[in-house]
């Protein structure tokens, strides 16, 4: 197939029709009202399932239901919407049922506004809903990507019998670029063995998620766990790196801040500077492994995010704050812009030159901002 | 599946438990009416032949265990959520029949926004709901349907309206809705009222197989436990203090 020039809203929307989606509940909320308004007429063309619920709330319920019978079945939203569905989030995890879920990250806490930013990263990865559980979360940084990411969400969440983000800031969704799509894959008409069709001929099934015993449902959060633990060691987690195996200072960015920061990259290469770029692109499963076998070579990374430091943490876990990394992030919504990083590497390598003044610095911007930055 | 009752050749079965209601135990209250509204779906879906393609929304309250109580596929909502739920299910499922059993905590608090919008939609639901004016479940507090004056937990002074307002009246409220098919109220503190609220049940559900868009039933229920009263008191309370307030008929009958 040839590419085409598409929004990332719609690329999403077709590839989760591509992808077998049976059925798409949804609610508008800039930056992605466009996969809600391409879903209601592509659904409809395709004898398919659509329905605009009357807020993010039903509208995740109508997931978990339509889920709960073995269908394939996503909705999206941007952060505000995201808050509104964790308490399905939690509920469909707890009750090992598959859906896809498309967050456009929009600026934030509170109404924010509807530039892109990543500030949803903590509650995707840690705080999806209450309790111990979390989605795998997969972060495309291109419409072509966000094609391929919103295919392999389907295949993942139905997979492991769990919920799967395809996350992404406001201006993926927004943007048009070039992109392929595959051929079309027939929806699945079999249900899987857990799935409520209806006890024909069978013992009656129940999906639920609660377990009144304090046994029972340790019992259940263990199996939780260590699914959660499979998909870790699964070869799940996914990353990209340019020109790590030689630099010094790693760059470690995903989405847009990974684009901008892979220009910034190549800027400071023109100028000499050994820098690299590590993307993640699954955000959980975060690439910790590689990402920590890049320490051995690197001496410094510094952290690119939309948001106040949210990676930042984990990919402090990650290396075991085996080297020092720093932090550079915008908020609001504001997009960072490659001078900005290169001017923040330029004033780390000037500082690793001198390490007193490094030392005080650190310190002085530990009180300004509150980030906490390691010693060398 | 329920095992079929022994009988001799001379005798005739003429009662056993519905293939609809599992074998085993409830938790409910010594005349807690849940127990008779299990029976009566039940016996209507088997009546019907509806068991093996019905799917059930349980909802939070205290049927919070319907799933182990009816012998159909079942699911469990967030607190007010079913409607949601069920309206995924049968989008995707329209073949199967799909209905939710709610409280009036469930449905009328936490879930109007849910069941309003359901109906409005005129999804091709059923939906069961027991309004015993009060949040059972989690202690006996106020709810949107407590009667003016009714001491509960929350309200201990007795529900006061300058402060919290009047009883909402679901059935009426959804019969206005065009999506609506049918809407009523029925009463289950006697046996003829009861055998009208089968009645009543079984038409909700023959609405649905007939598509013709959302069904509900509201049926006033007792809680002894958290009226403090006895059964026999609180069936009494029903007729002679919930009535006036929720009268009994139907609101919304289609052709």
């Amino acid at each position: 197939m040839s590419k085409k020039l598409m929004k990332g809203n719609v690329a999403i929307a077709e590839a989760a029709v591509i992808a077998g989606c049976e059925a798409y509940f949804g609610y508008p909320i800039t930056p992605q009202t466009e996969l809600l308004e391409y879903m209601a007429q592509r659904m409809i063309e395709l004898d398919r399932v659509f329905l605009q619920a009357e807020s993010e709330v039903a509208a995740i319920n109508m997931v978990y239901g339509a889920a709960a019978t073995g269908a394939r079945v996503m909705t999206s939203s941007s952060s505000p919407g995201i808050s509104l569905m964790q308490e399905g989030f939690s509920y469909i995890v707890a009750s090992d049922v598959p859906a896809v879920i498309v967050d456009v990250m929009r600026g934030g806490p509170g109404l924010g506004n509807i530039q892109p930013s990543q500030g949803d990263y903590n509650q995707i990865t840690k705080s999806a809903g209450h309790g111990d559980f979390h989605p795998i979360a997969l972060a495309p940084a291109s419409v072509q990507e966000s094609i391929d990411l919103t295919i392999l969400a389907f295949d993942l969440a139905e997979k492991y019998r769990t919920l799967v983000f395809v996350v992404v800031d406001g201006a993926i969704g927004q943007m048009m670029e070039p992109a392929e799509l595959p051929p079309m894959r027939e929806v699945k008409k079999e249900r899987p063995d857990w799935a409520l069709t209806g006890a024909v001929g069978r013992e009656k099934r129940v999906i639920s998620s609660l377990f009144m015993g304090a046994s029972e449902l340790e019992l259940m959060n263990q199996e939780l766990q260590t699914k959660l633990a499979y998909i870790q060691s699964n070869n799940e987690a996914r990353y990209e790196e340019y020109l790590t195996d030689d630099a010094d200072l790693i760059l470690v960015a995903f989405g847009t801040a990974a684009r901008v920061a892979q220009t910034a990259m190549q800027h400071l290469r023109r100028e000499g500077l050994k820098v690299g770029l590590f993307r993640p692109i699954t955000l959980w499963p975060f690439p910790s492994q590689r990402l920590s076998q890049l320490t051995h070579t690197a001496n410094t990374l510094l952290v690119v995010e939309m948001n106040a430091g949210q990676m930042l943490y984990d990919v402090r876990a990650a290396i075991h704050d085996r080297i020092p990394v720093h932090f550079y992030g915008r908020m609001g919504g504001v997009i960072p812009m490659p001078n900005e990083i290169e001017k923040k590497v330029h004033e780390l390598m000037r500082l690793a030159e001198n390490t007193d003044e490094l030392k005080e610095h650190q310190l002085s911007i530990k009180a300004q901002n509150g980030h906490e930055f390691l010693r060398m | 599946m329920n095992p079929t009752p022994m009988i001799a050749p001379n005798e005739l079965l003429v009662y056993a438990r519905p293939q609809s209601l599992s074998d085993c135990y409830t938790h409910y209250c010594p005349g807690c009416t849940h127990g008779v509204a299990h029976r009566l779906v039940a016996e209507v879906l088997d009546e019907l032949n509806l068991r093996e393609r019905t799917i059930l929304v349980a909802s939070v309250g205290c049927s919070v265990f319907a799933y182990n109580y009816f012998n159909v596929d079942a699911c469990e909502a967030p607190h007010g959520r079913a409607p949601a739920m069920a309206t995924g299910i049968k989008r995707v499922n329209p073949h199967n029949i799909v209905f939710t059993y709610q409280g009036d905590g469930d449905l009328a608090s936490i879930g109007m926004g849910e069941v309003m919008h359901a109906a409005a939609r005129g999804e091709n639901i059923t939906i069961i709901f027991l309004n015993n004016a009060t949040y059972g479940m989690t202690g006996g507090q106020m709810a949107p349907t407590s009667l003016v004056g009714q001491k509960t937990s929350s309200s201990p002074l007795g529900r006061d309206a300058a402060m919290t307002g009047y009883p909402l009246h679901m059935a009426e409220l959804l019969s206005g809705l065009a999506g609506t098919a049918y809407s009523v109220r029925r009463s289950l503190h006697d046996a003829r009222h009861t055998l009208q609220a089968k009645k009543a049940i079984r038409t909700a559900f023959e609405m649905q197989l007939q598509g013709k868009g959302f069904s509900v039933v509201e049926l006033l229920s007792s809680c002894p436990t958290n009226w403090g009263m006895t059964p026999d008191q609180s069936l009494t309370w029903i007729k002679e203090q919930m009535i006036p307030v929720y009268p009994l008929g139907d609101f919304k009958v289609s052709e």
